[in-house]
């Protein structure tokens, strides 16, 4: 049986789930929570180093990039500019490629500034970046991004750390079907299930960062998530059986005593 | 005995004080930057790791050290 593998820019991965590793107790609870997850990709932020507490851990200490893949993000970014500046650091950290473009246009929603994030999109992407570009569910925006140039689209499910899951499922349905690009539902997945919904949608992954965080136990949850992709991907995968509005018997009507 | 002339430079947003005519590379070094971890600017402009020790720095030089840490 061929191998079901998440294929973005040219890179695979046997994870469909990504985490993010913001919102830990600490580093250790993070590094532990992500190696239980089974995750093969980790987005990090790019922030000013601590000059004054210089034994304050650094990321990279209890998170190998040669062993996991770092997916930068631009989170904290409100334009093109500041997008490119974060990301041109962060490859320079390290050489990474793939990144995560995510261009913000309110502080109480999150919503992404969609005009931006497909200016940026544009302008990575000419710079040799791989944009993996967060999103709206808006299929039309969605397919811009797709023409931009951009090789993964990340639709929110619901605003970042809001734990509302999938808010519009027909937009993400409608996203799926028209593109070859792959499909991550990025932020505000709540619970296990809501990353099950999303991968019987048909998406390709998800990316959960808040809902194992903020967990009572981030580890089991890490684990819940784990298992919920792979129980979502194989169910739809499966092919579901159809909908009916009536009732059908599972046991044979003939030869009824 | 010459005097030596002290520059002012911004780090990270902070000012600080340092002997003119030193490198930038010793200036991260006192701090103890882990070089390998980071990434810098000078100015607004990338540095390339391997000019550090040839940059020498002058006052008002705006430096941003980053690296990664948590985030989604």
């Amino acid at each position: 049986m061929k191998k079901d593998q998440l294929k973005i820019a040219n890179k695979r991965f046997n994870s469909r789930l990504i985490v993010g590793t913001g919102k830990y107790k600490n580093m250790s609870e993070c590094a532990r929570a992500i190696k239980l997850s089974g995750a093969e990709i980790v987005t990090v932020a790019v922030r000013r180093v601590n000059i004054v507490d210089k034994n304050k851990p650094l990321l990279m200490d209890y998170l190998d990039p040669k062993k996991i893949t770092y997916l930068p993000n631009t989170a904290g970014c409100f334009n093109s500019k500041d997008a490119l500046r974060t990301l041109s650091l962060a490859r320079e950290i390290g050489g990474w490629k793939l990144v995560k473009l995510e261009v913000l246009g309110d502080k109480k929603t999150l919503y992404p500034d969609m005009i931006e994030t497909l200016k940026s999109t544009k302008t990575l992407t000419r710079e040799g970046f791989k944009v993996m570009a967060y999103c709206t569910d808006d299929p039309l925006m969605a397919k811009k991004l797709e023409d931009a140039g951009a090789c993964a689209i990340m639709p929110l499910a619901a605003p970042i750390g809001s734990g509302l899951g999938i808010q519009n499922k027909i937009n993400i349905k409608i996203i799926r079907s028209q593109t070859k690009l792959p499909v991550i539902i990025d932020a505000g997945l709540g619970q296990a299930s809501d990353a099950t919904i999303s991968m019987e949608l048909g998406c390709d992954g998800v990316l959960v960062n808040t809902a194992i965080a903020k967990a009572k136990d981030p580890f089991q949850m890490a684990l819940a998530f784990k298992n919920s992709v792979i129980a979502g991907r194989q169910s739809y995968l499966s092919g579901r059986i159809e909908k009916s509005l009536f009732g059908k018997p599972t046991s044979p009507t003939k030869g009824i005593i | 005995m010459k005097k030596i002339k002290k520059i002012k430079i911004k780090i990270n947003g902070k000012l600080s004080t340092i002997q003119d005519n030193t490198t930038l590379y010793s200036y991260l070094k006192k701090l103890k930057v882990p070089l390998k971890k980071v990434a810098i600017e000078l100015n607004q402009e990338i540095v390339n790791k391997n000019y550090l020790k040839k940059i020498k720095l002058k006052k008002k030089d705006k430096i941003e050290i980053v690296h990664f840490i948590g985030g989604g």
